[in-house]
């Protein structure tokens, strides 16, 4: 099957089954490594990317479902809401091994699009499904606080 | 003595030949069967997998298994309790819980998983029943099953004043009849959306680790429509399932 997906603004057309994991089609049809495969059951958020603005997990989303959506990775992630976040996750130092960064951070930032002033338990809550296991959680809650007084 | 030592003869030819008559249809059938089974075991896994989704699913009895029972409100209760084994069921009851959380399960693929356990990873209702802010439920369940990821259109949880946890049959009963914990529907809008309503529907399609509701929606859809019909009696709140 031959599909039109377009990623980061840019249609690519790909030659794929239509249930094939959109995590397959943005690695290894197009290179574009920095979503990165943790579980492949969307138990563990490293694979987070956005589909029409919203959190979604690429493992188990099957391309046939992807046509005419606007599909955003950790590669053209931007924004007042990416770049507070950048700037947050480097002042703090946040990641340790970065295996799970690309997904925490496409989190963090439709965290704080829909909360400008998040409680500890707004960024638990909304980070629940990103696991870290390096256990950087209080620096990822730190750099979404950071960012989001950035933000104003 | 010679007919007797014929007949004898005559007889035990014919047993042979009806033996043999028996034998020849058993290994026949026998032939079938393993074509069958060698058919069946060579489709693709996919194919089985869509054919026979689950094992185990309970029945629900049809409407029709009710028309024994003269009495129209006893009659009536006893279809409730039949629609009660569909609400009560994990695939319903899971996505009405009485907490801020869903559960899972169980996973009947697993020995011992048994009983549902809370969602992993955590999620809550949030402000619209569709989870918080960056981890809502379509963060990963599709408007249809992926793997061993259950979805279906508009995937959510249930109000907090639809939970069904820990009620009794009557408990529920009541509460699905009443606009200020239905959601505002009326009598024909609840039946058309136990009859219709996909996420409802989900109920009978959940992933092959999961056990579907009873029967199908519309066996159930047909019991809750004669249910409302017969003036929807409820059992009383405090009996027990």
């Amino acid at each position: 099957m031959s599909i039109t997906l377009t990623i980061n603004g840019t249609p690519h057309t790909v030659e794929a089954e239509p249930d094939t994991p959109l995590l397959w089609v943005l690695r290894d049809h197009l290179g574009l490594t920095g979503t990165k495969f943790g579980c492949g059951v969307a138990q563990c958020g490293a694979c987070t990317v956005h589909v029409d603005g919203k959190t979604r997990r690429s493992c188990v989303t099957p391309i046939s479902t992807l046509s005419g959506k606007q599909i955003t990775t950790i590669e053209g992630l931007e924004g007042p809401e990416a770049d507070a976040v950048r700037e947050a996750w480097l002042d703090i130092d946040v990641p340790q091994c970065g295996y799970c960064q690309a997904g925490q951070i496409m989190a963090a930032v439709k965290l704080l699009e829909k909360q400008r002033n998040p409680s500890d338990e707004d960024i638990d809550l909304g980070m629940s499904g990103n696991i870290c296991r390096c256990g950087t959680y209080m620096r990822i809650r730190a750099a979404i606080k950071q960012a989001a007084e950035d933000l104003g | 003595m010679n007919d007797r030592y014929t007949n004898t003869i005559a007889r035990l030819i014919l047993s042979l030949l009806v033996c043999a008559s028996v034998l020849a249809t058993a290994c026949n059938k026998q032939k079938k069967r393993t074509e069958t089974t060698e058919q069946t075991q060579t489709q693709p896994r996919k194919a089985e997998r869509a054919d026979k989704p689950n094992v185990k699913q309970e029945k629900l009895r049809a409407l029709d298994e009710f028309s024994s029972i003269k009495d129209e409100k006893e009659r009536a209760l006893a279809i409730y309790d039949e629609i009660d084994t569909v609400l009560s069921h994990p695939r319903c009851v899971n996505c009405h819980p009485a907490g801020d959380s869903p559960y899972q399960g169980p996973d009947i693929t697993r020995i011992g998983d048994t009983s549902p356990k809370p969602h992993q990873p955590l999620v809550v209702r949030g402000e619209d029943g569709f989870g918080a802010a960056g981890m809502r439920c379509e963060t990963c369940h599709g408007e249809a099953n992926f793997e061993n990821v259950p979805g279906s259109p508009g995937w959510h949880l249930a109000p907090i004043e639809m939970a069904w946890e820990g009620k009794t049959p009557g408990a529920i009963c009541e509460q699905i009849k009443d606009p200020e914990r239905n959601g505002g529907k009326t009598l024909a809008q609840l039946t058309e959306h136990m009859q219709h309503d996909a996420l409802v529907g989900y109920g009978w399609n959940p992933p092959a680790h999961l056990q579907p509701a009873p029967g199908s929606q519309k066996i159930f859809g047909e019991l809750f429509a004669a249910w409302i019909e017969a003036g929807a009696p409820c059992p009383p709140i405090d009996r027990p399932r």
